[in-house]
């Protein structure tokens, strides 16, 4: 996958867990959770979702990674390049 | 290892936790030793009537696009929708005392307007609360723990409202006597008066449907009338699990719901010493009554009505074995359904010994359970009209009752009152949730389940 598949993905994953928020203004580079109301237990199930759909583990430690699309893509390609 | 986690217990926590795992992936067994789910929430037939255990209402109801509250929330996490519970809110609920009555519904300004109205001179005093509880961060699982009782006493100056406000906090959901942790209180506080009321048309049993559907769905195996006979550790960990029925499973981690004692009591070596302080004292009665009639014919349209029949009000274990003089009447007809029930129910709640009910012979308690029932009529029909030549059929459960379906030490179904509210144990691998870590109702039940299964097991890596 390239970043912008892989942003497309999260966006995905995201659209699933809260079906009623408007996600095509969300801007990449700014934290996702002040964009969209996705609490603390939404983010873990995006992380979640990853494992389940891709078999990626991403640590508790890592977590801060995910903030927004553009990090979640820089630190996702190496684990997804191959998929 | 026959699983990646076992829970033990098919309640709401159980179960809920059971969905989170199984939908992630992970391998997991619940064991119930009941023939049927729901533990503290469970439901019944007899004679010909469909009764309901635990379950008045749902608290934490709130209408359908409200999205940063606790029943949304767990919605989400479960992956079902608003409708798959069918929540039916509330018509109106009363705070009942001698010369006070506070109303309340779904609609929180209507209970502030109340206050105000009713105690004028504590109106800003209530807003202050208001803002103290707004503020509390009731999830924080490593706040530091403060009297309920103290915060409400200097922000509220009139102990009649502080009363009142606490009767039915205390009675949906409290574990410890004459006074209540704060963050408890907060979390109480929001899901009754914030929030509010709802119940499912079919009542609890359409709540436990949707779970154990969604559950087995996600590939989640459920084992009833299976208990645990004792849990084998060694090195700081649970090593094998033995079934009662000789059956041995060995897992990587264990959520237990059956109560923090009643886990403690499967460790082999346990020390009753160790753990009696964190022993639950407080049980109920019910009185479960059919009439032959709706409620709402003899002009009674109340949900759930908190009685107290003098300006004191006590929270304790009865030194009888029911204390009538202050309870909840619970009319399960009184809700907004598209369809009314089947037919008309008055459930009344109050507090009960368990040691005294424990202690009778058979005939004794049979016939104690009818006495008690009367005492309790004549107080209850103050605050109601009077539905005595009403009743068609009654059932009756004591503390001996809640403690023989559930296993709860002295039929405490709120737990210990030392809650453990980051799940852990002396073993590595041994989780508490459900009741006694502590979020509190049905939807706290849930939430509960969910965020154990969550901190304990899928941020594991």
């Amino acid at each position: 996958m390239t970043k912008e598949q892989i942003k497309d993905t999260i966006l995905e994953i995201i659209a699933q867990i809260i079906p009623d928020e408007d996600l095509s203004n969300l801007k990449s580079d700014i934290p996702i959770r002040e964009q969209v109301e996705l609490d603390s237990m939404d983010f873990l199930d995006i992380i979640m979702e990853l494992r389940k759909r891709y078999g990626i583990e991403v640590p508790e430690d890592d977590y801060m990674q995910l903030a927004t699309l553009d990090s979640s893509a820089a630190y996702l390609e190496p684990r997804m390049r191959e998929l | 290892m026959d699983y990646d986690v076992l829970i033990i217990g098919a309640g709401m926590s159980g179960l809920a936790a059971g969905i989170r795992l199984a939908y992630y992936g992970k391998k997991v067994c619940i064991v119930e030793k009941h023939y049927r789910v729901g533990g503290l929430n469970s439901f019944y037939n007899l004679g010909g009537h469909e009764f309901d255990v635990g379950l008045h209402a749902m608290t934490n109801y709130v209408p359908k696009g409200v999205k940063l509250a606790p029943l949304p929330k767990l919605l989400r996490q479960l992956k079902l929708k608003a409708e798959d519970f069918g929540l039916c809110p509330q018509r109106m609920s009363v705070i009942k005392f001698p010369d006070k009555t506070l109303r309340f519904n779904n609609e929180f300004d209507f209970f502030v307007q109340e206050v105000v109205d009713n105690f004028p001179r504590q109106a800003d005093n209530f807003q202050k609360l208001l803002k103290t509880i707004v503020e509390y961060d009731e999830l924080n699982l490593y706040a530091k723990l403060i009297s309920a009782r103290e915060v409400v006493s200097s922000i509220i100056s009139d102990p009649l409202l502080s009363n009142m406000i606490f009767c039915p906090l205390m009675f949906y959901g409290n574990a410890q006597e004459n006074d209540m942790e704060f963050g408890q209180f907060a979390i109480m506080f929001k899901s009754i008066f914030c929030e509010g009321f709802a119940r499912p048309q079919a009542g609890v049993r359409q709540i436990l449907d949707v779970l154990v559907k969604k559950y087995k769905a996600c590939g989640g195996e459920l084992k009833v009338r299976c208990a645990v006979a004792s849990l084998k550790c060694a090195n700081g960990k649970i090593e094998s699990i033995l079934l009662e029925n000789g059956e041995v499973l060995t897992v990587d981690r264990i959520l237990s719901s059956a109560g923090y004692v009643e886990t403690m009591k499967l460790l082999n070596g346990y020390d009753s010493s160790k753990f009696n302080c964190h022993v639950g004292q407080l049980s109920f009665v019910e009185f479960i009554l059919i009439l032959n009639k709706e409620p709402a014919e003899m002009g009674y349209n109340t949900t759930i009505a908190f009685y107290n029949n003098s300006d004191r009000f006590d929270y304790r274990k009865p030194d009888d074995l029911v204390d009538a003089s202050s309870g909840v009447i619970c009319c399960p007809n009184n809700f907004q359904f598209e369809n009314p029930l089947s037919e008309g129910m008055i459930r009344i709640t109050n507090l009960a010994n368990f040691d005294l009910w424990d202690r009778l012979g058979e005939e004794e308690y049979k016939a104690q359970k009818a006495v008690c029932l009367e005492a309790t009529l004549k107080e209850v029909v103050k605050f109601a009209p009077d539905f005595r030549d009403s009743i068609i059929f009654t059932d009756i459960f004591t503390p001996k009752t809640i403690h023989r379906f559930t296993g709860r030490i002295n039929g405490a179904v709120y737990g210990t009152p030392n809650k453990t509210k980051t799940g852990r144990t002396h073993l590595d691998n041994l989780f508490i949730c459900g009741t006694d870590q502590g979020f509190l109702g049905i939807v706290g039940a849930m939430l509960s389940g969910i965020s154990m299964a969550n901190l304990h097991v899928l941020q594991k890596v």
